[in-house]
């Protein structure tokens, strides 16, 4: 069992989901962070006073996968989430030791 | 056809049920014609807003005017409640938001409980015979009732012209709390406040607007200095403005101001705030005229106009520097239109509110945008900026565009001739008076707050521990959170 954690930016989410759904994927957990890359932020200015917004709005999509779909899943989120502009995100690959189905109580990849 | 057969009947009906009493000769004429005439003039005072002597209705006051200054009443109360508290509160950081709020609803509540026991008498009365403080006849409201005192006004009742100065009283403290956000702590801002009305507020508001006023040129015939103050440029805005800036650098700036980003957390409620101080101004200007009457007419007229016209030239003077119109800008606009224009508003006119606009959306614009990054000083949401040099800049303005044409009492033999008022106006000189009043503003603001202000932070500190202010004053003085996620 592998864990994804995946960064997209926000108004991707939407495509990023179908694409998992097709390749039969049944859930996800979906955070709303702030971060940044190598994007760079932008200015705002209140009355004359400039910020500097260094951390952007992204999404963080956490899911966690059989070990056999891992490469399809991560290939989906690549296909859903890719603009070719940069801030686009990163993927990463975590193991995981267990899971647990809480209302049957089944375990391993069962349980996914 | 039959349209017109039902008028026809009426007219000719009334025709024949009038013609008898034309017919014969002339009535009776009553017998007490100079107590009908008394009356009758009376009346006429009502309508005109004029002294009612010698008439039935002396010593009452007149039910329009009345019921517009406690509408107006209403509206600068709502000015600070809720409009100052969003405005202000919508523009510092989350952790803040409760803070301002709580400042808001406390001076409310202080500077009621002050008015009531001496500040109304100290402004208004007059037992002292003194341009400076006006007495102790109404201490604790005594005596304030529903009775005019013609002093001020004819017609409205003394205890609805006492609340409306009330609400006055309020906001001027309140504007200061824009300056001192987000690190003053609350209890040292209402001993601060407290001290601050009778020191500056109470004096400057009787050398104003009280009857033995040091520079009230419209309604003392003894003024020392015949300046005029429709609704508050000094008295208001100035005095805040002022002491605002002199107060946030006793304090010192904002941990991590000018390395860490606060911004405002919701320009929403700022707007929304805006919105309010804006329908607001109208009791705060109009009501200046303390009645319903053309000259409260036209300050209504020259208020709006100064308003939207100041709210559009800060907008379009942005475009022109950062290619954005920001909704902050036109926030910040129209409420600089509207301090600048409220010393003058019941004595120019329509062409001299605008031209009032224009400079408000500009020299504020100025000072918000240049002086801060050139001085660096923390002047957290910009009260110095738009009410110290709005004001400023309208007590000025006043002396050149006001005109007898808006407002008679400018050159009324009765005050404004005795007085030295008319012949400024006459010889458009009054700007030399406007620039006396402005210069003993500034004085007692700042003098006094540097004294106030240093002998507080000496005597209990005004700041907070740095931990509080980093965790934010909401938790830390109220014990609250203003959002809850």
């Amino acid at each position: 069992m592998k864990k994804i954690e995946a960064i997209i930016k926000p108004f991707k989410l939407e495509e990023v989901k179908s694409a998992l759904v097709e390749i039969g994927l049944e859930g996800m957990t979906v955070t709303e962070v702030k971060g940044f890359g190598r994007q760079k932020g932008h200015t705002e200015i209140y009355r004359g006073s400039e910020y500097t917004v260094d951390f952007l709005p992204k999404v963080k999509i956490d899911l966690v996968v059989s070990d056999d779909r891992l490469e399809k899943a991560v290939q989906a989120i690549v296909q859903g989430a890719k603009t070719g502009k940069i801030g686009d995100g990163k993927i990463f690959v975590l193991p995981v030791e267990s899971s647990t189905r809480i209302r049957t109580e089944e375990t391993g990849d069962k349980a996914l | 056809m039959k349209n017109w057969m039902l008028p026809l009947l009426l007219v000719t009906g009334l025709g024949l049920f009038s013609s008898p009493a034309r017919s014969q000769t002339a009535a009776p004429i009553p017998a007490s014609t100079a107590a009908l005439e008394a009356r009758v003039a009376g009346l006429e005072a009502y309508v005109k807003n004029s002294d009612p002597a010698g008439s039935k209705v002396t010593g009452v006051p007149g039910p329009g005017h009345n019921a517009w200054m406690m509408v107006s009443s209403a509206l600068v109360l709502f000015m600070t409640l809720p409009g100052l508290a969003l405005f202000y509160g919508g523009l510092v950081r989350t952790k803040n938001v409760l803070s301002v709020m709580a400042q808001c609803l406390g001076i409310a509540g202080l500077v009621t409980i002050l008015w009531w026991a001496l500040g109304y008498s100290l402004v208004f009365g007059k037992n002292f015979n003194c341009p400076f403080l006006g007495g102790s006849e109404y201490f604790f409201l005594r005596g304030v009732d529903f009775a005019p005192n013609t002093d001020y006004s004819y017609w409205v009742s003394q205890s609805v012209f006492c609340m409306y100065q009330l609400m006055f009283a309020i906001i001027t403290p309140a504007l200061i709390v824009g300056a001192i956000a987000e690190r003053m702590q609350f209890k040292a801002l209402m001993l601060f406040v407290s001290a601050w009305m009778f020191v500056v507020y109470f004096p400057l508001a009787h050398m104003v607007w009280g009857s033995t006023g040091f520079m009230n040129g419209v309604w003392n015939p003894q003024a020392f200095i015949p300046a005029v103050d429709f609704a508050g440029g000094t008295v208001v805005h100035m005095s805040s403005g002022w002491s605002a800036l002199i107060l946030c650098l006793i304090l010192g700036k904002r941990i991590g101001f000018g390395t860490e980003p606060m911004p405002p957390h919701s320009l929403v409620l700022c707007m929304v705030g805006t919105g309010m101080l804006w329908v607001g101004w109208y009791g705060f200007n109009a009501g200046s005229a303390l009645a319903s009457d053309g000259i409260a007419a036209n300050a209504f007229l020259t208020t709006t106009l100064a308003a939207a016209v100041a709210s559009f030239t800060w907008a379009v003077a942005e475009y022109i520097l950062k290619e954005k119109a920001s909704v902050l800008g036109f926030c910040s606009g129209a409420v600089a239109g509207l301090v600048v224009i409220t010393p003058a508003c019941g004595f120019v006119d329509a062409t001299g509110a605008v031209l009032i606009g224009i400079c408000a959306g500009l020299v504020p614009f100025f000072a918000v945008i240049k002086l801060k990054s050139w001085f660096r000083y923390d002047d957290a949401l910009d009260t110095f900026g738009v009410h110290a040099v709005g004001g400023t800049l309208g007590a000025l303005l006043t002396g050149f565009f006001a005109t007898e044409k808006a407002n008679p009492n400018l050159t009324v033999a009765s005050v404004a001739g005795k007085n030295g008022l008319a012949d400024l106006v006459s010889s458009h000189k009054l700007w030399i008076a406007q620039i006396e009043a402005i210069f003993i503003t500034l004085a007692l603001s700042i003098v006094a707050t540097v004294i106030l202000g240093y002998t507080l932070k000496a005597l209990i500190g005004l700041r907070p521990a740095p931990e509080s202010e980093r965790q934010g004053l909401d938790t830390t003085d109220h014990g609250e959170e203003g959002y809850v996620y």
